[in-house]
């Protein structure tokens, strides 16, 4: 069997027809199988949709009970039949409940890594390579200028830094689903255990993350606190907020962005961020070479970031690849670029 | 070396002054002798030697990188050293080999599951390699490893699955593996063998440094030697610095400063209590310079005439003119900026003309057939990498002096304006040089006197070279030379600017403490095009307006957006819509780089004019009109030449 018999892109999403669903749908779809909850991936007014536990619950925090006809649930490693294919979920890495999905027809392994990162988190499932035999990866960081270095230095950077400004705020830009989260465990291990605020946008994911047994330490709400109270804390809150007029109950904060686009100077300027962190929750270049190269898939589709030169890169591996031209991932990230704060 | 990057890293991206001070200050704290001495000198530019090209640097990564990856790096990045720090391979990497641990696939048309195979068995390799790399790490491995040692996943998030697991370990190794672990270069080491290095080693030396750096040590490192610092530090600032650690007046370290040299361990052991006060024993060392506050209409109630002296305010570059003989009795000349930096070498046509010892405290400008030139002639003169002979000869050079601070060995700081004005008049005489004069004082007898002075300079005594006066000085009779910008003794008080009337076009956003206000503002003016009436932009501001008014015109901004690229706004500027501003300049001149052809001088917002509709705002012809009047004096200068 051809792999593009059971796997094709189309403009609603990588549709699947000998199993008669679609992997992460940008438009509605009868049956959906999701590989986490970030927006551009999971979204609301499927039929039948199929995923981790984490990533329903992450779902309906975010669009509401009825945000399918029904849900399914499925953990890592279970394997179910759909249609003629079988399907199996795999630790992605990249945040809470995000899976790739093997799917599998006769003889021939596909796998849809979703968004991936193979180092580690300690706020989600380590992310496990799968053989197969054609690996579908994302590219968001497919330029062999983003490394991203260790995360725990980024860290020590930030903790530096509130060490030489005890009258500054320090605002952290981080997404609310699962980089947030990921930050504040590392800052976390790396000793420091006073209070952080977060901003309202992410209390709710936060204190999921929190229910779900990982312990993120003291959390309060920047919400009725005073401005002086906010001098020498960590804030956390969504990269468009921190170059917002909400920014303005802080005594001269220092705006940070933990990002991995942070390793680009004029990207870190261009957002008026004072001090990047590069800090990401997808694969760097060496990550996603090595990761192709561990799954053994002797072709590979790129989708969603710096597609040229991955495929490029795969070719001079003697690899058969091809950019997949998904549209409509991405878009959680780049919005959440602090960009714009609306007035209101 | 790694200290001094991340030094680096975070000042360029710190826009605050104090905040600046605040992690110069903590790095000469943590870092000893004598790689903060470097550091300071590399910030104030004192360190010498041969820079690298772009070209060799060009060189180094494309014998190590897929030409094809690096062109997309470099166009997605869009700096040349930055993009090199960022790709460089890791020790023992080569770009066509893939990760080090994982070997690469077989590129022959073996079978899906053939491959599968191979790759798996290697992968086992893969994995001995990480634990060696991992077993000889330095101590940040450690670190991390100790954080994952004590690390609890809980359980519910522990994957059931039986997919491969293996990349735990060799994530740790790659991660560590940023560490390399040869040790990493110190500044001192960099410094010290750049300067001794021949050109032929230097491809492999920088070769190795970058191998043994991390991303911000080997973007610092390329910044260091390609010459390109430029991260938003004056010398000054990190003089300051230096001063503050020390707990000592920045006027102090900069009065010593002509005779420290690299790596300053006599500085640094005085500003740590540990030493002596360094001995300046440079023949002509700056002094701080003393410098006036703007007077404001309510001041003058407080002030008698009588009390003080009161000067043109030229338009040119401020500058310390000093001459003094070294132990081989052979006279040394400098010229400083007001920051104390040496401007000597932009300016050898006046060196000859400072042949007695002492120091003038003057001003620079050009001067042709006995005219002084505007500031925009001067401009023309200054920033030249080489100082051609028709550059000397087309923008001779002129010292008007306004004060003396020594004479000979005598220091006459001590002594009041009044005296040290004699003293000047009699040195400037002994000089006897057609390139060095007084500059004249202006009589008054009021304030209202002054005032019309400072309003027709030409008829008040400047003559023709009233084209050149910017305002009036005044300085009080008995003022001592008091460095820095005391209270009351001398008034700069600025002819009135230029005023026009121009229209909010795009607002961006401001940075640090104004990173949530649209702060920066490109204005326009009217003028006519094929498509009827239209504004162009002619300049940008960011200062003059109250905190108040920044708080309206950022309201106005979010309210009245009409499209938005980035961190720009578009601002809705039609006739019947958008805002005035009253925008106050100091001269014009011609730009290419901008659309309406006319760049303005410290160009601020004076007032908003909410009262006036867009419509009414100014003309580009009302520019234009402005800039020939400058243009016309200058060919009728230069055409008699």
């Amino acid at each position: 069997m051809r792999p593009q018999d059971i796997l094709i892109p189309t403009p609603a999403g990588l549709c699947c027809k000998p199993g008669n669903f679609h992997i992460d749908p940008v438009r509605p779809v009868e049956r959906a199988v999701i590989t986490h909850g970030h927006s551009d991936h999971a979204r609301a007014g499927h039929g039948a949709v199929l995923a981790t536990r984490e990533t329903l619950d992450i779902m309906r925090l975010r669009y509401g009970e009825n945000f399918a006809g029904s849900t399914q649930a499925i953990r890592y490693g279970e394997e179910i039949r759909l249609g003629d294919v079988r399907i199996k979920l795999h630790p992605a890495g990249h945040v809470l409940g995000s899976a790739q999905i093997a799917v599998s027809c006769r003889d021939t392994c596909i796998v849809a890594s979703g968004d991936y990162k193979d180092v580690r988190d300690p706020t989600c499932a380590p992310f496990e390579a799968v053989t197969c035999d054609v690996f579908i990866t994302e590219a968001t960081f497919g330029l062999p200028v983003f490394r991203h270095g260790n995360a725990a230095g980024e860290v020590k950077k930030l903790l530096a830094s509130v060490a030489l400004f005890p009258e500054r705020a320090h605002l952290v830009g981080a997404y609310s689903l699962g980089k947030a989260q990921r930050v504040i465990a590392l800052i976390r291990e790396a000793g420091y255990d006073a209070p952080i605020f977060l901003h309202g946008a992410m209390e709710k994911i936060t204190r999921y993350y929190e229910a779900q047994g990982i312990p993120l330490g003291e959390l309060r709400p920047v919400r009725g606190t005073k401005k002086a109270d906010l001098a020498g804390i960590i804030t956390l809150a969504p990269p468009s907020a921190t170059s917002d007029i909400w920014t303005r109950r802080f005594p001269d904060p220092v705006t940070a962005f933990a990002s991995g686009w942070m390793r680009v100077r004029a990207r870190a300027r261009q957002g008026g961020i004072e001090l990047p962190l590069v800090i990401s929750d997808h694969a760097d270049w060496d990550g996603l070479t090595a990761t192709i190269a561990a799954t053994g898939a002797g072709e590979i589709w790129v989708t969603h970031g710096q597609e040229d030169a991955l495929v490029h890169w795969c070719q001079t591996q003697g690899l058969a690849a091809r950019p997949l031209d998904l549209v409509g991932y991405g878009d959680e990230e780049e919005s959440e670029m602090p960009a714009e704060g609306e007035y209101t | 070396m790694n200290r001094f990057a991340a030094l680096l890293d975070r000042l360029a991206y710190e826009p605050g002054r104090n905040n600046k001070l605040r992690l110069l200050e903590a790095y000469f704290r943590d870092v000893g002798d004598p790689d903060r001495g470097y550091a300071l000198a590399a910030l104030t530019g004192a360190l010498s030697f041969k820079h690298a090209k772009p070209g060799l640097i060009r060189d180094l990564i494309m014998e190590r990188a897929d030409p094809v990856l690096f062109a997309l790096s470099y166009d997605y990045v869009g700096d040349l050293s930055e993009t090199v720090a960022l790709m460089w391979p890791k020790v023992g990497a080569n770009y066509n080999e893939s990760f080090p641990g994982y070997p690469p696939p077989q590129p022959s048309p073996a079978s899906a599951f053939a491959r599968r195979r191979a790759s798996a068995d290697k992968r086992g390799e893969g994995a001995e390699r990480s634990r060696e790399l991992t077993a000889n790490s330095n101590s940040s491995i450690k670190d991390t490893a100790a954080a994952h040692a004590t690390l609890s996943v809980p359980s519910p998030l522990v994957g059931q699955g039986g997919g491969y697991r293996g990349l735990d370990a060799s994530e740790k190794a790659r991660s560590d593996n940023l560490h390399n672990s040869p040790p990493s270069p110190t500044l001192t080491e960099v410094v010290t063998t750049l300067r001794t290095l021949g050109k032929t080693e230097l491809p492999r030396q920088l070769a190795r440094w970058l191998d043994e750096l991390d991303e911000t040590g080997r973007w610092a490192l390329l910044k260091l030697v390609t010459g390109a610092m430029r991260i938003g530090i004056s010398a000054r600032l990190a003089k300051t610095a230096a001063a503050n650690f020390g707990a000592k007046d920045p006027h102090e370290v900069e009065l010593i400063w002509p005779g420290l040299s690299p790596p300053y361990t006599d500085l640094f052991a005085w500003l740590e209590g540990r030493g002596d006060k360094p001995v300046n024993l440079d023949p002509a060392p700056f002094r701080p310079v003393m410098l006036a506050h703007a007077i404001e209409d309510a001041d003058f109630a407080a002030l008698d005439p009588a009390d003080y002296v009161a000067e043109w305010k030229w338009d040119g570059i401020r500058v310390q003119a000093v001459a003094g003989r070294d132990a081989l009795d052979h006279l040394q000349v400098r010229l400083y900026s007001r920051t104390g930096e040496d401007i000597t070498n932009g300016f050898p046509d006046l060196v000859p003309s400072l042949h007695l010892p002492g120091a003038i405290d003057g001003e620079l400008l050009v001067v042709r057939d006995g005219r002084v030139q505007s500031f925009n002639v001067l401009q023309q003169r200054l920033n030249r990498k080489v100082v051609s002979p028709k550059l000397i000869k087309e923008f001779p050079m002129h010292l008007r002096a306004y004060d003396l601070l020594a004479d000979g060995d005598n220091d006459l700081r001590e002594l009041s304006f009044a005296e040290r004005r004699e003293k000047l008049e009699a040195f400037v005489s002994k000089l006897d040089d057609s390139r060095i004069d007084l500059s004249p004082t202006i009589s008054f007898e009021s304030w209202e006197s002054l005032r019309d002075a400072r309003a027709d300079p030409s008829g008040a005594g400047a003559g023709e070279d009233a084209e050149a006066v910017e305002g009036v000085m005044l300085k009080r009779r008995d003022a001592p030379y008091l460095p820095g910008r005391p209270k009351g003794q001398w008034w700069k008080w600025k002819r009135d600017p230029h005023i026009i009337d121009a229209v909010l076009m795009y607002a961006q956003r401001g940075h640090g403490k104004r990173s949530s206000f649209y702060s920066d503002y490109t204005f326009g003016v009217w003028t006519a095009s094929e498509d009827g009436e239209q504004l162009v932009p002619v300049g940008k501001a960011y200062f003059g307006f109250t905190d108040d008014e920044l708080l309206q015109i950022d309201r106005f901004v979010r309210r009245n957006t009409t499209e938005k690229f980035g961190p720009v706004r578009h601002v809705v500027h039609e006739p019947h819509q958008g805002l005035v501003l009253e925008v106050a300049f100091e001269g014009l001149q011609r730009s290419t780089r901008h659309k309406s052809g006319i760049a303005m001088r410290f160009p601020r917002i004076n007032r908003l004019r909410w009262d006036k509709p867009p419509r009414d705002a100014d003309r580009l012809e009302t520019l234009e009109k402005l800039l020939n009047q400058d243009a016309a004096e200058k060919l009728a200068t230069s055409g008699s030449h």
